[in-house]
């Protein structure tokens, strides 16, 4: 990875994890960039969406070694919701339901936590309905799903596209979307994925968490890290997604044993 | 974490004392404590008769043992039955209340000056075992509504009371419900004449004041043909050590095409994080639908108490009446609650909704106990009942006992339960978009709330969801 003149938005060093005392993520290196997008790729238990639950605080996870900074800061220092208001998103990849509660109310609760952090003014209801409108007209989808429960009864098209309106509405600058991609048809995918496309600036970084290379024809990656037992064993440009997608996975293992 | 911590460790709000002097009756419980407590209330003959049946009665009953809650036994003969503010005997206006008193209110949230109309709500307060103010009165008497004392109601309406007291739960339904009979100081009556809407919100609001005193409290709500009136009961009591009963009675009745909404948000002093103290609530209600078309709505969020004893029920007895019970019980630390409803379908085509949510915490122990009958001449029936659990943390418990008795085949009957984990993918789902442990807490067990609170008239659904978010504060985390 070629190094960027001043502080990187996040850098991963020698990041060790386990969950239940069993030892997931052996040594992780990783340095990312605002403006950059990441896609980190692996077959199935390589401990991609560890990494993903690990950068966003789950208290399931432990970190035995290594470190994480984020913006200068050091990431394991927060809680979970601080780094959710300093800017770190994570996209589920199987959301939960919270009965009750409309989208639109519990958005603007996280909205007003993220705002009242950053030392914004809260929004009222109709203040976050504007900017709400203006959101969903930015990545081309509509308020349907606004007045539902959250993700309660959701198909799994609705939960990813909630996924992907909540980035737009809370604006993060470093974004993790773990396996945004499993379970959505082709239709499905491209509204999302073209979505999230929609949402790339300058100053922001997104890091895609995904098994198969097909959401990166819609996103498509400055870098992509091959993730094996733990470990990132090959990094590469965009083109090494289509290998990977030709090729498989096992012959990354058998030139990393090497 | 520290900040739960520092929540945990807030105490019971509504804890203080107000130092006032009062009028007792010696501790225990005879036929002259009876005698005493009828005569300083200045009751008519039939009133004294009604009570000495009752007591006659309770003696021969024993506790009820059956209901999943543990406490030491009750020592009857310790219990004072009669604690009244001392003051003027008559109050013709709230200027002669005690200021103490009206401040003790004011403390408390509730308003008694009558200039502040905008609450849209007439309070009577109860203050130990007498009521000491009732607001609004002249304003509800235009339209031919009583709204007053129970004490006062049965010398200036003794035909009402002699016509509908003891009609829907008898002296002798129950040990707590006889107990209450016999004793019984002071309460709530209101009567909506017929074809009137009831204007304002309706309240009573009930606060133990005195040590070792008992509250024994009677209310009767008469809704004339159709008439509507919604109802609202607080309570509030000291942090004291030693536990204190509360067994009320309330009786519902409502005529034909008549409604009443009976709301209730408990608060009693719930006992502290080890289980000392706190209020024995074992209160028997029930309301009868006695007329054709009529309706008999329950809402119940109950936080306080050390034990709750409850289970507000509808006497469906006019056909196509309906009888609904809709509660949220929430359990922390050692507190127990053994509560639910009993419908009984009488008439035909009744109908009857049961929407139960328990929420357990600490160690808490939550049951939830309903029954269901539909006898024989209830043809085309309905009943439909959900009853869900919600547990936070691995301390606590969670309980459903349904009892269904179908007599007629032609009923309808829908039950369904669930029971869910305040789960820390939840929680962490909601950390990660920028709310706190607790905020996410609350906005999980207010959703979980949510079909209970939407039947709460809206002030009372404000103080809810607070009361719901202090009495879980520390919960998680």
């Amino acid at each position: 990875m070629t190094a960027v003149t001043g502080t990187p938005m996040l850098e991963i060093t020698n990041l060790h994890a386990s969950v239940e005392g069993k030892e997931i993520l052996r040594g992780i290196d990783l340095v990312v960039n605002a403006g950059e997008v990441h896609a980190i790729m692996g077959p199935n238990g390589s401990g991609k969406s560890t990494l993903a639950q690990v950068l966003a605080g789950h208290p399931a996870y432990t970190v035995t070694g290594g470190s994480i900074r984020y913006e200068g800061k050091d990431l394991l220092e927060l809680d979970p919701e601080e780094r959710a208001r300093e800017g770190v998103f994570l996209a589920f990849q199987y959301p939960v339901a919270i009965r009750g509660i409309t989208n639109a109310y519990f958005l603007r609760s996280a909205l007003n936590a993220v705002r009242k952090h950053r030392g914004l003014p809260e929004l009222d209801p109709l203040e976050f309905l504007d900017l709400l409108a203006e959101k969903l007209r930015s990545i081309e989808s509509d308020d349907s799903l606004m007045n539902r429960p959250v993700n309660d009864g959701f198909s799994g098209g609705e939960k990813k596209r909630n996924e992907i309106l909540q980035m737009a509405v809370l604006e993060p600058k470093l974004a993790i979307l773990d396996e945004t991609d499993s379970g959505l048809d082709i239709d499905a995918l491209r509204t999302v994925a073209g979505a999230v496309d929609k949402l790339r600036r300058p100053d922001n970084a997104t890091v895609v968490v995904t098994h198969y290379q097909r959401i990166l024809n819609y996103i498509t990656p400055d870098f992509v890290h091959v993730l094996s037992a733990g470990r990132i064993v090959l990094s590469g440009g965009k083109e090494l997604a289509l290998e990977l997608e030709a090729r498989g996975y096992d012959w990354v293992h058998a030139e990393a044993a090497v | 974490m520290t900040s739960i911590e520092a929540q945990v460790l807030q105490p019971y709000k509504y804890g203080f004392v107000t130092d006032i002097e009062s009028d007792n009756v010696p501790a225990g419980l005879n036929e002259d404590i009876i005698r005493v407590i009828s005569a300083k209330k200045r009751e008519p003959a039939f009133m004294l008769e009604w009570r000495l049946k009752a007591f006659r009665h309770w003696v021969t009953m024993k506790e009820p043992t059956w209901a999943n809650v543990k406490y030491p036994p009750i020592d009857y003969q310790t219990i004072v039955y009669y604690a009244a503010p001392r003051q003027a005997k008559s109050l013709d206006s709230l200027e002669q209340v005690d200021p103490k008193l009206i401040e003790t209110f004011e403390k408390l949230g509730i308003p008694l000056a009558e200039q502040k109309r905008l609450s849209g709500v007439a309070v009577d307060a109860v203050f130990d075992s007498v009521s000491v103010a009732t607001t609004f009165k002249a304003t509800l008497a235009q339209q031919g509504i009583i709204f007053c004392p129970f004490s006062e109601a049965v010398r200036d309406h003794p035909d009402l009371i002699e016509r509908y007291l003891g009609t829907v739960v008898p002296t002798n339904d129950n040990f707590f419900a006889a107990l209450n009979s016999a004793v019984f100081t002071d309460g709530s009556f209101a009567y909506i004449p017929k074809g009137v809407r009831c204007p304002l919100e309706l309240s009573t609001y009930f606060r133990i004041n005195a040590a070792a005193s008992g509250q024994f409290e009677r209310t009767l709500i008469i809704a004339d043909e159709g008439s509507y009136v919604s109802y609202l009961e607080g309570c509030s009591a000291p942090m004291r050590d030693a536990n204190q009963l509360h067994a009320a009675v309330v009786e519902l009745v409502a005529l034909d095409d008549a409604q009443i909404k009976y709301s209730t948000v408990q608060n009693w002093y719930p006992g502290d994080t080890e289980g000392r103290g706190g209020i024995y609530n074992f209160v028997t209600k029930r309301g009868k639908c006695a007329g054709r078309n009529s309706k008999i709505s329950w809402t119940q969020v109950e936080t306080g108490s050390a034990i709750t004893w409850k289970y507000p029920g509808c006497l469906l007895q006019g056909d196509n009446s309906i009888g609904e019970f809709y509660s949220v019980a929430v359990t922390n630390n050692r507190q127990q609650a053994d509560t639910g409803t009993k419908m009984i379908h009488i008439g035909k085509n009744t109908r009857s909704t049961i929407v139960s949510k328990g929420i357990s915490a600490g160690h808490g122990q939550n049951t939830y106990r309903g029954q269901v009958t539909i006898l024989k001449g209830a043809t085309g029936a309905r009943n439909y009942s959900q009853c869900d659990s919600m547990l936070i943390g691995d301390q606590c418990g969670a309980h459903t006992f349904p009892y269904i008795d179908v007599r007629n085949s032609t009923a309808t009957m829908e039950h369904e339960a669930s029971t869910s984990k305040i789960g820390e993918d939840q929680i962490f789902y909601c950390r990660q978009r920028g709310l706190s442990a607790e905020d996410a807490t609350s906005m999980i067990v207010n959703g979980f709330c949510k079909e209970v609170f939407r039947e709460l008239p809206m002030e009372f659904a404000v103080e809810a969801q607070r009361l719901l978010g202090i009495s879980l504060e520390g919960s998680v985390g």
